[in-house]
């Protein structure tokens, strides 16, 4: 053993992490009972959290009369699948074209999103211009003010302009992202102007040097706005709510909403229905968890 | 000036150009339309729609119900600082130790319920919170020898119900954040402190709490603003505003006196009190983060 002062590494966490290997046997039985405190309870909230998703996804199986019956079990007396072929069938709520409406809302509204707050983050980012400065404090000052303040005067001039109970009417305003524009502002950052002077000498158009120069460089910042914009439309609830006003135009939050609200009994039904909507989600969230995970922390980290 | 300098100094506008467009139509535009609104009086007044100055305001003020709706959100907003956030600051702690495994697995795990509607997840808690068939009452008040809670039916129940929601839906990203902050914090801190003999309570104290600081800012900033805003779950879980109101907030009001009672201008009012009481929370806030910073 050399001279230097030993640092008592169980005293904490991340001091250890180089010595951890072969430390178990060493463990004494205070830490010990440490360490199964903090795994039970990082445990008990893992049940905690899986519990209601698995007791939906359960209840969906289940006929209304087993839902409602004591004693109350997790595991269906009766499986069944008459919820689905209930909901899917379309009899009490147009479930199909609901889903229709909410993949047309959600690919149009990320989509304009995307691109609208690219163009303006290449913007900002990469040239000098009057009123910049202005221009983006405007932008950031829309991040301070809910959205919700918007919502009465949104309405009505949805009605004057004729757009109440059409797509366009969430898509639109949804599109509008100031959140967007800064996130892409601070990814084209990193493009590098030489690149882009390049393309000029080459003769490129300003245009062509955002779509074929800069793009393909922050390809992972967009993936991680389009993964942000992709969860907010399609689980957004109070805008869609107020522009869409007839079953066959809204989108899956409403229907179930409304079904929930309208068909109190018809529960193993409503069940199967929020399953079929959260499953699109984990997918998408299972399958770009790591993109996810800096999308939203994007905003911590600066702010 | 050649061609290329001309669409060079050009350019920047046109790709700023359909954000503004945007921007100024659906967000500017309502925003001065929403204020100018809120000063006049509803089309189906005796007079149609005038100006009547600060009035709607005035009537806010003395308004009951927008009292008892202000209180609540209130009481969820406190819920959220003094509650969710100090719980996701203990399980960061917990997933920032170097010895815990799977805590990736433990992070996406928590997490999961942020990712999904909020609509979604207030229809899955009225079974959840059920009294007679509720997985809650069941297997978690009953078995402890309490009498079952009516969760959803009992006026002083209504904002813990929602709490308990918002706990299990933001601890998860809460955590996140933090865990970031905390894995920001140089190791080196903590080694010198430990030779300086310092506990563990000590090193939480002196290094961890002090250095978390910005993004316990953005974490309470966040919290306070989302509480305000708090919606979709009350209004389905509630079916409404619950029980003798005890579920009515800021946002259902908004919602009820635009859509339901049709008073434009009342309703174009409480979106902008809302807007002046998150300003001032924010302020505030700012504030007391900035007085921990004199030290």
């Amino acid at each position: 053993m050399d001279a230097q002062p030993q640092v008592d590494t169980t005293r904490h966490p991340d001091a250890q992490r180089s010595t951890a290997v072969g430390r178990t046997q060493r463990l004494g039985i205070p830490e010990l009972g440490l360490r199964s405190v903090i795994y039970i309870a990082l445990i008990a909230g893992l049940v905690a959290t899986a519990t209601p998703f698995v007791w939906t996804a359960l209840a969906s199986f289940k006929t209304n009369s087993d839902i409602f019956r004591a004693p109350v079990t997790f595991i269906p007396r009766v499986w069944t699948i008459d919820n689905y072929t209930n909901l899917v069938s379309g009899e009490t709520v147009p479930f199909v074209r609901q889903f229709v409406n909410s993949c047309i809302v959600t690919v149009g509204q990320t989509g304009l999103a995307v691109f609208i707050a690219c163009l303006a983050g290449f913007g900002f980012a990469k040239y000098e211009f009057v009123g910049k400065r202005i221009l983006f404090v405007l932008t950031l000052i829309t991040l301070m003010i809910p959205f919700e303040v918007t919502i009465v005067p949104l309405f009505n001039l949805m009605v004057e302009i004729g757009w109440l109970n059409t797509y366009q009417s969430v898509i639109v305003p949804g599109a509008i992202n100031a959140f967007g524009v800064f996130l892409m502002r601070q990814t084209m950052l990193a493009v590098p102007d030489e690149l882009l002077d390049a393309g000029r000498v080459d003769g490129a158009t300003e245009f062509r040097l955002f779509w074929q120069v800069a793009l393909p460089l922050v390809r992972g910042g967009v993936a991680v706005l389009a993964l942000l914009s992709f969860l907010n439309a399609w689980n957004d609830y109070l805008w869609p709510l107020i522009a869409l006003r007839s079953p066959e135009m809204f989108t899956l939050p409403i229907g179930l909403a409304t079904l929930s609200g309208l068909y109190r009994v018809e529960w193993g039904m409503i069940m199967s229905g929020a399953v079929l909507t959260t499953l699109p989600v984990l997918i998408v969230f299972y399958l770009t968890r790591n993109y996810l995970i800096s999308g939203l922390t994007a905003g911590a980290l600066k702010g | 000036m050649s061609w290329q300098k001309f669409q060079r100094a050009l350019a920047p506008y046109l790709f700023i150009a359909p954000f503004f467009m945007g921007y100024a139509v659906f967000w500017g535009y309502p925003v001065v339309n929403g204020f100018w609104t809120s000063l006049h009086s509803e089309q189906f007044d005796p007079g149609g729609r005038q100006w009547i100055g600060f009035d709607n305001y005035r009537d806010l003020v003395s308004d009951d119900r927008f009292h008892h709706a202000l209180v609540n959100t209130t009481q969820y907003a406190l819920g959220s600082i003094f509650v969710i956030v100090p719980t996701a600051l203990v399980i960061a702690l917990a997933l920032n130790i170097a010895w815990l495994r799977f805590r990736g697995g433990f992070r996406m795990a928590f997490l999961l319920p942020n990712v999904v509607s909020a609509a979604v997840i207030a229809i899955m808690f009225v079974l959840v919170l059920d009294r007679n068939y509720g997985v809650i009452n069941t297997y978690l008040v009953e078995p402890l020898g309490m009498e079952p809670i009516d969760w959803l039916g009992s006026p002083s129940w209504a904002m813990p119900s929602l709490i308990l929601l918002g706990l299990w839906r933001y601890v998860g990203i809460n955590s996140l954040y933090f865990l970031v902050g905390l894995q920001n914090i140089p190791t080196e801190l903590y080694e010198a402190a430990a030779l300086d003999g310092a506990g563990r309570w000590r090193m939480f104290r002196d290094i961890t709490l002090p250095l978390l600081r910005p993004v316990m800012l953005f974490v309470v900033t966040v919290a306070i603003i989302g509480s305000y805003r708090l919606f979709a779950e009350p209004h389905i879980l509630f079916g409404g505003t619950g029980p003798n109101d005890s579920a009515l907030t800021v946002m259902t009001y908004l919602y009820i006196m635009a859509f339901q009672s049709v008073r434009f201008g009342y309703a174009a009012a409480i979106g902008y009190t809302l807007v002046v009481i998150i300003a001032i929370l924010s302020i505030l806030q700012l504030r007391v983060f900035g007085a921990f910073r004199e030290d």
